[in-house]
């Protein structure tokens, strides 16, 4: 099938498409992304978190074929014009990177608890980290990044 | 010449530093090419199939049927491997693809590949394999009777390392006053790193192969590769691909000769990668240990004597089995003075899952046992279990299980000091005032405390040569000065490559290094494994960094036209004696770079005694303490962890923050392993291959951990420096398992505790006593 689909701003049209493939193989293996990771592809790590029409999915378990026509954002499409996005420079800053697998969809995940909830308390923090499997950190730095990265965006776009 | 300001300016980043990773920028825009996202033009997939079951006879193999199916370009069996159808990275046991034998669940059979992922599995499916299935050998200690069947040919016990102390030694009985005695289980964990195993083989005009892999050590890849290829040395190359985490589950071959044989079938490059389910049987885990421990003591508390019984059961092939038990005999002592001891560990073959590296490598199980122990012991004598420790604990100049005199500082002792003396945390309940769910108020909730300390050989052990090859280059260019460092350290996520520009910036006085990895044409670095390459390939780059420095200083001499003026080196500039500024750097390097390499080794080691386990088998050991605050619900059987505070003595905090991300992530792993991690294996077959089923720690799992860092410099180490990714993970299980005792007076003599061990429902509660 052909698959039409706007990455990152971008439109993209894909022709061979299989009906059985994931939303995850079309962007690691067809449109060469590979922010979105594979560690486990059964929708149980959260390595792979994209926004999919601005809700956070496992683009593992999309197939390709519901994305057709809609807008995904990756790990890619984080950084502006002008720089990093506050989130990738919070979790380099407080040493919340080691091996990194886990990385881009912990990043996607804060991106999106910022998006809805701009002053995040401890337990929507964590409630909104839950899915994101990460085995190098122990999270502790991880949670220092997101509530850097909050307090940073909230200096950047100060609430109305 | 030109005049300087009078004092070299600092360089940022050097040791003691928070430095950044330099792969940092990479990972956080998802640009860092791991070993699963490789590919390459004309590029086909490879998978593998396996056994089904842990123990048959290979009656036949067809693959008829799988090469007709369109879009497949190769099915291999174990008649296509040309070189030598074994490998092990210690004892050379395991088929690269099974021969007539199959001795547990997932052992690969035959390797395909074809087009695409999807057509490559189909293929997998339309091999035909019969089977003459065999009954399994699955408990390790009936595995030792003489009339167990065998699952190798040699008899199923891989390693005994028996250790003999004082009276034992000398066959005399061994007597206490006080005596207690407990019997201690430890399940089999995951590693469970993010990135599966992967790599991508390319096949090279000369007939050799490259490949790029995800792994903790090239060069024993590299041997094990080319033995099994037949091919020369020369012609087959391995590249370090971005790995996703390691934990000792990267020590043993898994992909890597299997994408080589289709790469070189074919003509064409392959890629393969394993799901997750396939990563959970395709790697080693950590031993699942049965341990019984005597221990004999005096009224007042001091330690008279230990026996142990320790069995490992090592699955199907050997691994590192061997190495994990003598640090299991190493260890199997704590970090106590223990005049007598009698232990024997044995590792034994079964058809389990096989077993071998993870993080702690045995000294995990067996703190589990000793640590139970003292506290047991503790509530016999009427004493405080800390009290009981410190009474007991080593310190430089005592000797450990092996005979070893410690000649480094071992702050056990400090350690436990440290931990109790950290205020408690208050009494509380998650925000929402539950426990966990809805289906408590907390009415049952009750507060425990635990503690343990441990420790462990940094390095590799017994005799064995684990040294590091470092190259600095240093060179300037347009007025620039810059170090360019190359090892064939595996970067695992631990931040070794970050603190080879580290050493490089303190040595060199420059602010520009670009850390490059060698590939297994360069020197071996030995595996980043056994908290070691701080310590080894750091004392590479640090040995290789001096030696271009001193280099640099008489040329620095001859321009300055005075031999032993210039001193050292210090903010890309060239200093005298007081430290102050002579030349610039870049004016000495001018157009000539200057390069050093050094093959660094670390003070040699000795084998353990085969009858006694004796021997100054070690070169530096580790410690940390845990102290652990847990609220247990008594009634539901569930722990939630308050707070846990962990003491390390860690030489030099070369990267404070990469240090405390070591202590954090391996402290939750070993909460992992008290709490909910454990491979289910019943009959051979494992019963919960998947994030869904095998569980790791998330973020609400995770209590407030408070790290108190001490930097006590061991004398024979670069910097001081002492290895740091083990220790957090040796003694966390312990402490988090001792307080959920105290909150529950349960014996608990198994980990992980499940929740029906915790609310006191099974009988295993009255198998190690009180």
């Amino acid at each position: 099938m052909r698959l039409t689909l706007t990455v990152n701003g971008e439109q993209r049209d894909i022709e061979g498409v299989a009906g059985t493939e994931s939303l995850l193989y079309v962007l690691r293996q067809r449109l060469g992304l590979h922010g979105a990771k594979n560690a486990c592809e059964q929708g149980q790590c959260g390595s792979c978190s994209v926004h999919l029409d601005g809700v956070l999915v496992c683009a593992c378990l999309v197939p390709a074929p519901q994305a057709h026509g809609r807008s995904v954002e990756t790990v890619e499409g984080l950084a502006g014009g002008d720089g990093p996005h506050p989130v990738q420079e919070a979790f380099l800053a407080c040493g919340a990177v080691q091996c990194g697998f886990c990385t881009p969809g912990m990043l996607k995940a804060t991106e999106d608890l910022l998006r809805r909830c701009p002053d995040p308390g401890e337990a929507e923090i964590k409630d909104a980290l839950a899915g994101n499997l990460c085995r190098c950190t122990g999270y502790r730095h991880i949670l220092e990044a997101v509530r850097l990265a909050a307090a940073r965006t909230r200096a950047l776009e100060p609430r109305p | 010449m030109t005049p300087y300001a009078t004092h070299a300016r600092r360089v940022a980043g050097t040791v003691g530093d928070s430095a950044p990773r330099p792969d940092g920028p990479l990972k956080v825009r998802g640009a860092f090419a791991y070993s699963s996202d490789l590919e390459a033009e004309g590029m086909l997939w490879g998978t593998t199939l396996r056994s089904p079951h842990p123990h048959a006879r290979i009656l036949s193999v067809d693959t008829s049927a799988a090469l007709a199916l369109p879009g497949v370009r190769a099915v291999l069996t174990h008649r296509d491997v040309p070189g030598r159808n074994l490998h092990g990275s210690m004892v050379v046991d395991q088929p690269v693809l099974a021969v007539d034998t199959v001795r547990y669940e997932g052992e690969p059979v035959a390797v395909v590949a074809a087009e695409d992922p999807e057509t490559a599995r189909r293929a997998a499916e339309l091999v035909h394999v019969a089977y003459e299935v065999l009954p399994p050998v699955t408990d390790a200690e009936a595995a030792l009777a003489p009339d167990s069947p065998a699952v190798h040919p040699a008899g199923n016990l891989l390693r005994h390392v028996p250790l003999r102390r004082g009276r034992a030694a000398r066959g005399e009985p061994l007597t206490a006053d006080v005596v207690v005695r407990g019997v201690y289980e430890v399940g089999m964990q995951d590693q469970a790193f993010l990135g599966p195993e992967s790599g991508l083989a390319v096949p090279d005009p000369d007939g050799g192969v490259s490949l790029h892999v995800a792994t903790q050590w090239l060069h024993v890849d590299h041997d094990q590769v080319v033995e099994a290829l037949g091919l020369p040395r020369e012609k087959v190359r391995l590249y370090l691909a971005g790995v996703g985490g390691a934990f000792g589950a990267r020590e043993d071959l898994s992909m890597h000769a299997h994408a080589c044989l289709l790469a070189l079938r074919t003509g064409r490059p392959v890629k393969m990668c394993y799901t997750r389910g396939e990563s959970f049987v395709g790697h080693v885990h950590r031993h699942p240990a049965r341990m019984a421990y005597e221990h004999g003591a005096t009224r007042d508390g001091r330690l008279v004597y230990v026996k142990a019984s320790i069995v490992l059961d090592g699955g199907a092939y050997s691994s590192s089995s061997p190495a994990v038990a003598g640090t299991v005999a190493t260890c199997s002592l704590g970090p106590y003075e223990v005049p007598d001891a009698e232990v024997d560990v044995r590792v034994v073959y079964t058809n389990n899952p096989p077993c071998g590296a993870m993080r702690g490598f045995g000294a995990v199980q067996t703190c589990f046992g000793y640590e139970s122990q003292m506290d047991r012991l503790a509530r016999e004598l009427g004493m405080d279990p800390v009290e009981l420790r410190i009474r007991n604990a080593v310190a430089e100049g005592s000797a450990v299980a092996n005979g070893q005199v410690l000649d480094h500082p071992a702050p056990v002792a400090e350690l436990l000091r440290r931990v109790r003396e950290r205020p408690m945390p208050g009494p509380s309940l998650p925000e929402g005032g539950h426990l966990t769910g809805t289906t408590s108020r907390g009415e049952s909730v009750v507060r425990g405390v635990g503690y343990a300390v441990g420790f462990k050989n940094v390095g590799f052990v017994e005799g064995f040569d684990d040294y590091s090859t470092a190259r600095v280059r240093l060179e300037a260019g347009g007025g620039q000065v810059r170090a360019v460092v190359t090892s064939a350290a595996a970067e695992v996520g631990q931040g070794v490559v970050t603190v080879q520009a580290q050493i490089a910036r303190t040595e060199l006085g420059v602010e520009q290094v670009a850390v490059e990895f060698g590939d297994s044409a360069f020197g071996s670095a030995g595996p980043s494994s056994s908290s070691r390459q701080t310590y080894v390939t750091g004392g590479a780059v640090k040995a290789a960094a001096e030696a271009v420095r001193a280099r640099v200083l008489e040329r620095a001499d001859r321009l300055l036209g005075r031999a032993g003026t210039a001193t050292g080196l210090s903010g890309e500039a060239v200093t005298g004696a007081g430290g102050e500024v002579l030349c610039k750097l870049a004016d000495v390097l001018g157009d000539g770079a200057v390069e050093e390499t050094v093959e660094w080794h670390h003070r040699p080691t000795f084998p353990l005694d085969p009858h006694t386990g004796q021997g100054d088998s070690v070169f530096q050991f580790a410690f940390a303490a845990h102290r652990a605050v847990v609220d247990v619900d008594v009634e539901l059987g569930l722990v939630r962890t308050v707070e846990i505070a962990t003491a390390q003595d860690v030489g030099k905090a070369v990267n404070p923050q990469a240090l405390l991300g070591q202590i954090h992530g391996g402290t939750v792993q070993g909460l992992g392993l008290a709490l909910m991690e454990e491979i289910r294996v019943e009959g051979g077959l494992m019963q919960n291959p998947s994030f869904t089923d095998y569980l790791i720690p998330t973020v609400h799992d995770v209590p407030p951990m408070h790290v108190d860092v001490l930097e006590l410099a061991d004398p024979h180490a670069p910097y001081g420096v002492r290895g740091v990714g083990e220790p957090p993970n040796i003694s966390s299980p312990a402490a988090v398992a001792a307080a959920v005792r105290d909150a529950t007076g349960l014996a608990l003599p198994r980990i992980p505790l499940r929740p029906e061990d915790v609310a006191g429902l099974t009988a295993a509660d009255d198998a190690g006593g009180r």
